[in-house]
């Protein structure tokens, strides 16, 4: 059983007199462990396939099933229970977090909502969680603003884990970051997947970093799968006209130099 | 220059500033300075100021110390000011974010209700309120918020439309927050400089409300108020004007303090939001 399988999903906005279809009748699933990307150029409904997997908005149309439940089904306090195990990595990690907030604050929310840690224990916790992403514990009382943009991604992604999610959604989060951080953060996150199972939702439209973080990819445009499969197997030969301009596209696209890498 | 240096930078500030100081100090030192009831008689009937030293500002109709009854006043106004401001605040705070944050039909319905409260004159409203209700402290603190919460909430609202699209209310959603959490403890408080902005605004409104009910004998009968000082004086105003004008300055002195003081305030807050 896939522990996210999402089937015909659709989803329209209406924008002056027309209607647009941000995402349109989309379906692919995501194994336990597994890093699924979806790449896309600006525009194809990338952002709003990774919203209506969060349940921040409601598809038109089609099927959520995560972890065997029917995800579109839950809500109030069983779908905030469930949000646990399905987390989230914005792009503007300065964004993403709420501008009075210290370090210690943005992971101490999580801890207490799903009461994974007793008030004493979660200075504890946190100092953990700090150190699992490769920062130090001292980062703990300073403001989201005082600390490096790679710093802050590395916190969002400790909130990110800091309540045992299977399922993590990466919207461009590594798309805003110099590329020597960018490195550093994708080493991250396949550390933590191969410790301990998370799948991902990795967000893209850098095809040279789905490559070298991705074991499948569904490419889409304007709204529909153009193409998917093997992220390797898609990216050096892709078949699709979209997949050729993105491959043409991709800054980072160095083979030789990713294949080493993984 | 530290945001003390360059709050008292400013003279028009600073006036108002040193205004409020002697309001507050008024207030403060009411009862040691003037002990026992402000409303006793202190002496003959409608004395003239700067006569008898020990009744510096002379006594009224009934020969009650007027500088005792001018500071027992301050106090009155301040209270009643600064607590109707802050629960116009508090409440438009409050019913603003539900709104703009909830949407839908409970916007919908929140906002009529403002619509109601801003058609109807606020003085109107407090007139009928302390009318209906009685005259007390805590009702004219009561009647006064019950008529400025409305552009409080309208400014909050607009504010929280705005804040909640951002990725970090997204965000306390994904990690599980309650709804009402996210609304006050994540998007109120980031709502709030606009709101607060208005705040010199109402207390001086709300001030001058204080002193029109009063004025109109709709004021707490057991306190001083300067608004029950002017409608006393109004009865011998030709023959001793200065019972009306004595406490009319000092209204006009702390709205204008208020105002200044306020103001200035807003302003440090801004060129410290800008500088960070
Ligand atoms: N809230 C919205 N209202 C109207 N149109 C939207 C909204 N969100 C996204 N869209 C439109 O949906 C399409 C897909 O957007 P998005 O999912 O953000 O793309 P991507 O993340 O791949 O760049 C775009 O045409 C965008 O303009
Ligand atoms: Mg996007």
């Amino acid at each position: 059983m896939s522990l996210l399988s999402v089937s015909n999903l659709t989803k329209h906005y209406r924008r002056g007199g027309t209607t647009i279809a941000a995402v349109d009748g989309v379906s692919f699933t995501i194994e336990p462990g597994e890093t699924l990307a979806l790449a896309g150029p600006s525009g194809s409904g990338k952002s709003t396939i990774a919203r209506l997997v969060l349940r921040l908005i409601e598809p038109d149309a089609g099927n959520i099933q995560f972890k065997g439940d029917d995800f579109l089904a839950l809500n109030g306090a069983a779908l905030r229970a469930r949000r646990a195990r399905l987390q989230m990595v914005f792009q503007d990690p300065l964004a993403a977090f709420n501008p009075r907030a210290t370090v210690a604050r943005v992971l101490d929310d999580p801890l207490r909502i799903h009461a994974i840690a007793s008030r004493v224990e979660r200075p504890a916790r946190i100092a953990a969680l700090l150190e699992r992403v490769g920062l130090t514990a001292d980062l703990a009382p300073r403001s989201i603003h005082e600390i490096s943009g790679g710093q802050r991604q590395r916190v969002a992604i400790a909130r990110a884990i800091a309540t045992n999610p299977s399922l993590i959604v990466l919207d461009e989060a590594v798309s805003a970051l110099d590329v020597s951080v960018r490195g550093q953060i994708l080493e991250l996150l396949l550390d933590l997947q191969a410790r301990e199972r998370i799948a991902y939702l990795f967000i893209s439209h850098d095809l040279g970093v789905v490559r070298a973080i991705a074991h499948r990819v569904v490419l889409l445009d304007a709204g529909r799968i153009a193409e998917s499969g093997d992220a390797r197997a898609v990216i050096d030969v892709p078949q699709s006209a979209i997949g050729k301009a993105l491959v043409a596209a991709a800054p980072t696209l160095n083979r030789t130099h990713l294949q080493d890498a993984s | 220059m530290s945001p003390l240096n360059r709050f008292l930078h400013r003279p028009e500030t600073l006036a108002g500033a040193i205004i409020l100081g002697v309001l507050f100090a008024m207030a403060l030192f009411a009862s040691l300075l003037f002990p026992g009831d402000p409303q006793a008689i202190a002496g003959p009937a409608l004395l003239p100021p700067f006569h008898d030293w020990s009744l510096p500002l002379g006594t009224d109709r009934l020969g009650r110390d007027v500088l005792a009854e001018l500071f027992h006043g301050a106090r009155t106004s301040l209270a009643v000011g600064l607590a109707a401001a802050a629960a116009a605040l508090l409440i438009g705070a409050v019913v603003g974010t539900l709104a703009g944050f909830a949407g839908g039909v409970v916007d919908e319905v929140l906002m009529r209700i403002t619509d109601a409260f801003q058609t109807v004159p606020s003085f109107l409203l407090a007139l009928a309120f302390v009318s209906v209700v009685g005259p007390s402290l805590g009702v004219v603190v009561a009647a006064i918020a019950l008529g400025a919460w409305t552009g409080p909430a309208r400014v909050a609202r607009a504010e929280v439309l705005s804040i909640r699209e951002r990725d970090y209310v997204a965000g306390a959603r994904v990690i599980g927050m309650h709804p009402l959490e996210i609304a006050f403890r994540e998007v109120l408080p980031n709502a709030l400089p606009p709101v607060l902005a208005l705040s010199s605004v109402i207390v001086a409104a709300a001030i001058l409300t204080e002193a029109a009910l009063s004025f109109l004998g709709l004021g707490d009968p057991n306190r001083v108020t300067w608004g029950g000082m002017i409608a006393e004086g109004r009865t011998v105003l030709r023959t001793a004007p200065f019972l009306s004008i004595v406490p009319g300055i000092a209204l006009v002195l702390t709205v204008l303090g208020v105002y200044l003081a306020g103001e200035g305030v807003v302003e440090t807050a801004a060129v410290r939001r800008s500088l960070s």
